[in-house]
């Protein structure tokens, strides 16, 4: 049989939010890249990305619940449109995240080195490296990929209270340096927020290839 | 719950093309139980084969079993009339008797001899209510029934069948011939009605098994391919033809 109007428009949908997945990933890279190298114009030019990212969300909004609508699709097609819709929030949400690493960059541009950045890169690493897996996992239908993210969320935790621990130290020592430190501890915020919708996309796939919500340490479906 | 009906490897003849091959599925009481699956997979001869409607085909043979209540219709003591009278059939085109509209709701307690006029009053009150047709029609009892428009023609066919106070309510496409405002008439109806009887409806309309079954058998070319809760049925289907079928991509 030659392919369906109606794949077609699924595959576009794909390829719509594999575009939206490209950006997203880029913005956070490239925050990361902006707050490391101190250079306050990339930060800047981050902020139209996010723009593009947000019609992108309406848009495959928009045609996942038009497909919805018209087809009322059923078994995995259903499962692909839903998880598709949960994906585009979290990348979304992502994407929000990066913005807010890129106003921090902005900030910390401007002011003298705290100290050398060494675990927020790591983190940074980690995180994008958690993102990347979770979207292929999505785009290669391979929910053993997935359910390897999902597990290595915890890592990104530690990271995240090591690096607390570290700035915390310097804000007892120095008052100077509390402004500082608290962009660093937002950015390592942020970063796990990253970690923690790759998780969910991650999941998001392990039930559209499956049919097995897995999430909340709870187990459903066969 | 409770099985109303449990069919166990059920083969059907015609003559030497053989239309249901083991079938085996439960039909559970005060459910609606859906069929589909494509043109001539066997799912209406299934149907037909709850009240023995089949007997009435030469050359039709079957083996196997299909219990009512524990009991299989197919055992030679079975009392077809009373069969048919337990488990009753609302049919793809309305097909009501050129009668008055009373006549017939109450066409089933005549032929069983009532005729006391306060009985079959009653009875045809109750039974266009519980068809949803009593506000509409009782003013217009002694019209004949063929006037009506046809989603009401159908729910009158479903009052006749509900004055003989049947337990299993078997539906060949019962909405084909209808429009979308009549045939969500008829789904409301059938949601209401499974509070007290057992349903089992044979529908071309995928939508339609999603949306009023609680239990949905997909059949191909005489087989049971899977039978589950709806609900599974139409999210995350055990079987790779099941989902070709409800997701269109069958063939």
């Amino acid at each position: 049989m030659e392919q369906r109007h109606f794949d077609r428009e699924l595959l576009e949908l794909k390829e719509k939010l594999l575009l939206m997945a490209a950006k997203v990933e880029q913005l956070i890279k490239q925050s990361v890249e902006a707050l490391i190298k101190k250079d306050a114009a990339l930060a800047q030019s981050l902020f139209a990305l996010d723009k593009e990212v947000d019609k992108l969300e309406i848009d495959i909004e928009e045609d996942a619940i038009a497909l919805i609508a018209r087809h009322q699709p059923a078994a995995g097609d259903l499962r692909f449109l839903i998880g598709a819709i949960k994906i585009n929030n979290d990348l979304e949400r992502i994407s929000d995240h990066g913005v807010n690493i890129a106003q921090s960059a902005i900030r910390l541009a401007a002011q003298p080195d705290l100290k050398p950045l060494i675990d927020i890169p790591r983190m940074a690493e980690f995180s994008i490296g958690m993102l990347k897996d979770s979207l292929d996992s999505f785009v290669n239908n391979d929910p053993d990929k997935a359910r390897a993210v999902c597990r290595s969320d915890d890592k990104v935790d530690d990271l995240k209270d090591q690096i607390f621990r570290e700035l915390l130290t310097y804000m007892m020592e120095k008052q100077d340096s509390i402004g500082r430190a608290m962009d660093l501890i937002l950015v390592s915020r942020n970063l796990e927020r990253v970690a923690d919708l790759s998780t969910n996309i991650s999941e998001e796939e392990i039930y559209i290839s499956e049919a097995k919500i897995v999430k909340h340490n709870v187990q459903k479906g066969k | 719950m409770d099985q109303k009906i449990e069919i166990k490897d059920l083969d059907l003849f015609y003559g030497s093309f053989q239309a249901l091959k083991a079938v085996s599925m439960p039909v559970y009481d005060r459910q609606i139980t859906a069929l589909i699956g494509p043109s001539g997979c066997g799912k209406s001869t299934l149907l037909r084969c709850l009240n023995r409607m089949n007997d009435l085909i030469s050359e039709v043979r079957i083996t196997g079993r299909a219990l009512l209540d524990g009991v299989n219709i197919y055992d030679r003591s079975t009392d077809v009339e009373g069969l048919r009278k337990r488990v009753g059939m609302v049919f793809q085109r309305p097909n009501p008797f050129p009668l008055p509209i009373y006549e017939n709701v109450v066409y089933g307690l005549r032929v069983a001899g009532e005729n006391d006029k306060k009985t079959l009053d009653q009875t045809a009150e109750k039974s266009l209510k519980a068809a949803w047709l009593w506000d509409q029609l009782k003013d217009k009892l002694h019209q004949p029934a063929i006037s009506l428009p046809l989603d009401q023609q159908q729910r009158l066919c479903l009052a006749r069948l509900l004055a003989v106070e049947p337990e299993v309510i078997l539906m060949d496409e019962p909405c084909s011939s209808l429009d979308p405002i009549a045939t969500a008439k008829v789904e409301e109806l059938m949601l209401e009605l499974k509070k007290d009887y057992t349903i089992v409806i044979v529908t071309h309309n995928m939508q339609q098994a999603a949306r009023v079954s609680d239990f949905s058998g997909y059949m191909l070319l005489g087989e049971m391919i899977e039978f589950g809760e709806t609900k599974t049925l139409f999210t995350n289907p055990s079987q790779k033809l099941t989902e070709d079928y409800i997701t269109g991509r069958f063939g």
